[in-house]
Parts: C-alpha cells; structure tokens; sequence
C-alpha cells in the first residue's frame, strides 16, 4: 500500500476563490476537496498532470505537469505573478485546480513568507495544533530544540523575533513528519544573515526527515544552493528545468553554479547583473562620451563667440575644469 | 455608566502615546495632585449637602442627608436586605446575560463564517438592532406575562445586539491567512472554530461584552419595575412609595458601584485573556 491519495478534480463549477468579497467562509468552506480515491501507482511525492487553474477566464497555471521524487529537494523560479504560488496552495489542499490531476502525499505541511503564527498561542502550542499524537507537547517542544528554539518554546508570538518566529513555522511543519514540505518564500523577509543561517537549518533538517521539499523563491543562488533540481515557471507550465546534483555543503562561487546561474538569469529573462568593476568601467566610459561631447560643443560655442568677440584665456581652464 | 462604555482600545492607544519616562513621571505626579482637587470639590459639595439637610433647607422628602444615606446603607447591609435584592437581580443579569452571549456569539458565527448565514441572519438582526428595545416592554409582558421571563427576555434582548454585531465583525477581520493555516495544519471546522475564529475574535467580543454589561444595568432598573417582588429595581419602587429617599440613593449607589465591578470584571478578563497582545506584552 503507497502512503499518497490521489486526487482527480475536473471541475470548471468549483467555487472560485475570489479575495475581493469575503473570504472567510470561503476560506472554511473551501478546505481541502481531497477525496481519498485508491493510491496512486507510482511512488512519487507529487505527479502533476495537465493542471489547470483559472481565475475566471484567466488560467493562471495551465496545463502544468510535475514530478517530485520521494526526498527531493526542488525549487521552483519564476516571474512575479506566474502562478508559484497559485501552484502551492493547490499542493497544499487550500484551494481546487479547475482540471487536471493531483496527487500528492496525505502529510504535507507549508511555511509561507509570514510565518502565519496564531498570536494568542505560545510558541509550543502553535507547533502542536493540528498534531494528532499522544504526548503533543513533548513533540512540540523536540521540534521546537530541532530549530534551536527550545527556551522560547513558551514565548507569545508577538514577542519573536522574524526570524525566530519563521523557525517556530518552521517546526510547526516539522513536528507533522510531512512526506511533503512546501515552502513559499520562507526566507524572503528575513536578512541576509539569518537567511544563511536558516539555509543551513533547512538543509539540516531536510537531510535528517528527508521529506520531498518544493521551494518557491526569487533568489537564484538560494535555489542553486538548496536545491536538486531547479525548475523554472512560465506561462503556467515548468517551462524549464535545470538538474543540480552536486555535493553539498555548495559554495556559489563555484563555476558549475556560476554557469547555472547564467543559464537561470537567461531562462528568467534577467540580464546577469554586472559585477561593480564592470559597473564602475561603463559608467567611466558613458561619463567620458558625454565629457567629450560636451567639450566638443563647448568648442564649437568658443570658435563661434571668438569671430564676435576678443578671445580670451579662461576659455582654457574651463576646458580643463570640464575635462577632470 | 458612561465609564463601562469606553473601549479597551483607549488604553492600548494611551499606551502608544506615551512619551519618555521622566515626563511621565511629572505627569503622574501632576495628575496626583488634580486628583486630590477633584475629590476636594465633591467632598466640599457633600459638606454644603449635609449642611443643608441638618438646618432643614432640603427635606428628607426630596433628598436625604448624606450620614442618614450611610446609615440606611450599613443597616440594610447589615439586616441582609440589600444583599439579597442585589443577588436576585444579579441572578437575573447572569441568566439574561447567558443567554445573550450564547445566542449571540451562535448567530455571529453563523454570519461570520457563511455567506448563506450572513444572508439570513444578519439583515433582520440589523433591522432589529435599531428597536429601542424598552419600547418592547409592553409587548413582552402580553407574550411572556409578568413573572421572571420578561425580566430575564428583555435583558437578553437589549444585550445580544453589541455581542453579535461585535463578535461578527471580529470574525470577518480575521486574517484569512491564518484560516488558511489552519486548514493546512489539518484542522477540523470545529478546531478552526475553537483555536483560530474564536481566539482571533475575542478581542472584538469582549468590547461587545462591555457595552452588553452597561445595557444589562440599564436594562435592569427598567425591568424591575415590571411587578418585581425582590431585586434592586423593587427595592426603589418600594421606597419611592414610602417615600424614603434614602434607600432611593443608597440604590443608585449600589447600581453605579456595580458598574464599576463589571467593568473592573471584563478588565481582568481582558488581561488574562489577550495577556498575548502586542500591547498587554509591552506593558
Ligand atoms: N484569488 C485570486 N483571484 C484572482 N487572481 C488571482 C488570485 N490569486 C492569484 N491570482 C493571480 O494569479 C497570478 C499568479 O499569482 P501567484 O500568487 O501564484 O503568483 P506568484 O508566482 O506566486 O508571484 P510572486 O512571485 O509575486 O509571489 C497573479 O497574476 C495573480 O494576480
Ligand atoms: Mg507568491
């Protein structure tokens, strides 16, 4: 017996998620249109087919297909707005694809960009909601030591800190043991510093669960860092995908990921941003066409105004005064 | 009265006000000294009062001397009298209450969480809400007679509107993606219910819950005259009868400092409550 439920939705006629009119009995109602049909063949975390998602006549994801190993660690690129997240809160179960198939495994848990903490319980609390085991609280509070957070454990959210807050969402999708762990932008809104640090965390993590991760980010070098197999997203489909094997831990100075990195800019419609040097020289270089245009036409001015006028010296320091 | 309507949102807002802590300081300090002049202008006025009694300038028949006040107060308190009508109609205020605050927070649930339940429930209750619901007394003595049910109908009646429409609009500001959280934490409706709408909304019901209390006072003196045999509403019936003027105030009294109680009360409340707000934590 494989642990996935399958899941076959190809209803036009599912209510249409629409934010602008309220949303919370929606958002009740809505939950998770999974009926639990036989197992799926294949021993794959996530098969996407033809999935098709439209916000009224607008297909957000459209015709999208997708695999996911059992432990791999993917992450998914793509535009702001082509449908990452759209993409995610279907593997979540929040919201219906309009058609398609789904299937996906039944312990999935997702940390968002906001870590999406109930304020009015403590940190241990939030970790177990939802935990259907005995001895919730000695879970919780494993989980919430995994993420080095074992003293706040009775701390109020809203005294967290962002990134301390991110690591209790964090292990409030651990202490479910996902078989799929779904992460949209978790690092996002932290700083620099600490979204190394959770990197490392994850990837700790990841290596010690081994659930089947899907990553959502806008950050290359995180993907190509964290990830084995990047994916790009456009126009509703995996547009491309790019395998990133490599031994860890990675360094992103490395030339493979360098070149990967190029090859994903390009797939992403970025031009590579150039280094500081390369910076400074072709600013150097415009700033000098335009000095040498301006004395071009100062030159011009000066031999007009001389057949009018006396010639007079500081015509010559001036030019030295626009030359530096 | 006036002060178990003020929201609990002032203080959180007093708190963001305020500035650095030695200026603070020098506005307690000056604030204690106006506190002291304030209560010397009443005292001065409760003197000229008892003054005025005592040479017979003010008949006990309009107003009673303070001390003939106090008097009554201690023996009635120490006779049981006054105990005794003060726990019938808290009886009343707790059943009334009771009622209001379940039929209120089920119908804001219903409305909040539904828009089919939106559509049936909350049109009428705001046609409703805008009755003055003592005009309804006559109505409620002909449907329910005169014994303890219209006391304790009207008093739900007039306290179930600040429950519901606060609780309601509570559970509609929720952030939805904490509802989406629950439901990809895997809870059931009823956990979302318990451990996210609820919680979420409690803020917006216990502001609810004090306009409710304050209405259950007002709702009570004017119940109370509906052929009342024990309660705090009898007891100014009867005096006002007899004329005594003294236990007409000492009721007064009694009504106001009850007010105060529950606003003390729905405070605590509120401490412990939401002791996990952002502006609990800070103080
Ligand atoms: N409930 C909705 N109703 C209508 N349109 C929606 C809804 N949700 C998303 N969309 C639209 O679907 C498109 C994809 O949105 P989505 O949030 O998936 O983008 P994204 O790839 O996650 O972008 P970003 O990188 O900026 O987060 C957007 O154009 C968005 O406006
Ligand atoms: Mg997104």
């Amino acid at each position: 017996m494989t642990p996935f439920e399958r899941v076959d939705l190809n209803k036009a006629d599912l209510e249409q998620a629409d934010p602008s009119n309220a949303d919370l009995a929606r958002a009740v109602h809505g939950k998770a249109d999974l009926n639990k049909t036989p197992p799926a063949g294949k021993a794959l975390a996530v098969t996407a087919r033809n999935v098709v998602k439209a916000f009224g006549e607008r297909k957000v994801l459209d015709g999208l297909s997708l695999d996911i190993a059992p432990g791999e660690f993917v992450a998914l690129l793509g535009r702001s707005g082509c449908g990452k997240t759209t993409l995610l809160r279907a593997l979540v179960g929040i919201d219906a694809i309009t058609s398609g198939t789904l299937s996906m495994p039944p312990v999935r848990a997702a940390v968002f960009q906001e870590p999406r903490l109930m304020l009015w319980k403590r940190a241990w609390r939030n970790v177990a909601l939802g935990v259907r085991k005995p001895d919730v609280q000695q879970l919780a509070l494993k989980a919430l030591a995994e993420v080095g957070l074992a003293e706040r454990a009775h701390a109020w959210p809203a005294t967290l800190s962002g990134g301390e807050a991110q690591r209790v969402a964090l292990a409030r999708a651990l202490v479910r043991e996902p078989q799929l762990l779904l992460l949209d932008e978790p690092f996002a809104a932290l700083d620099a510093l600490t979204r190394i640090r959770m990197h490392q965390l994850i990837l700790t993590l990841w290596q010690a669960h081994l659930p089947a991760v899907l990553l959502v980010t806008h950050d290359v070098d995180e993907a190509l860092l964290l990830a084995d197999r990047i994916l790009v997203m456009a126009d509703g489909k995996v547009a491309a995908e790019i395998s990133n094997a490599g031994a860890r831990p990675r360094h992103i100075d490395d030339p493979q990921l360098q070149e990967k990195r190029r090859q994903l800019l390009a797939l992403l419609g970025v031009e590579e941003k150039p280094t500081y040097a390369a910076y400074v020289a072709q600013q150097g270089a415009q700033l000098d066409a335009l000095h040498a245009a301006q004395l071009e036409a100062r030159r011009d001015a000066e031999a007009q105004l001389q057949t009018e006028t006396q010639p007079e010296n500081h015509s010559e320091t001036q030019r030295i005064r626009v030359a530096a | 009265m006036s002060k178990s309507l003020s929201l609990p949102l002032d203080a959180g807002v007093a708190e963001k006000a305020t500035p650095k802590a030695g200026r603070v300081r020098i506005a307690q300090r000056l604030s204690g000294l106006a506190g002291l002049s304030r209560i010397a202008s009443p005292l001065v006025l409760l003197l000229l009062w008892e003054l005025a009694s005592r040479l017979g300038w003010l008949p006990t028949r309009i107003i009673a001397a303070p001390s003939a006040i106090v008097g009554t107060f201690a023996e009635m308190v120490w006779s049981g009298e006054l105990p005794s009508h003060m726990l019938v109609s808290l009886a009343r205020i707790a059943k009334g209450l009771s009622i209001s605050i379940f039929t209120g927070t089920a119908l804001a649930l219903i409305a909040g969480l539904s828009r089919r339940g939106e559509i049936i429930v909350d049109s009428p209750l705001q046609m409703l809400r805008t009755l003055p619901f003592l005009a309804l007394v006559p109505l409620f003595i002909l449907w329910f007679g005169i014994g303890e049910t219209p006391k304790i109908a009207l008093i739900a009646f007039g306290t179930v509107f600040p429950i519901y429409l606060n609780l309601y609009s509570g559970i509609r500001s929720i952030d939805v993606k904490l509802i989406e959280a629950g439901i990809s934490l895997g809870l059931t409706r009823a956990e979302l219910i318990v451990h996210v709408i609820l919680p979420g909304a409690l803020p917006s019901f216990l502001v609810g819950l004090r306009y409710s209390l304050g209405i259950s006072w007002l709702s009570l003196v004017a119940v109370e005259q509906i052929n009342a045999t024990a309660g705090l509403g009898y007891l100014v019936n009867s005096a006002r009868d007899f004329m005594r003027t003294d236990i007409i105030v000492v009721c007064l009294l009694v009504y106001s400092l009850l007010g105060l109680f529950t606003d003390f009360l729905v405070r605590t409340i509120e401490r412990h409550a939401l002791a996990w707000r952002p502006s609990f934590l800070r103080s």
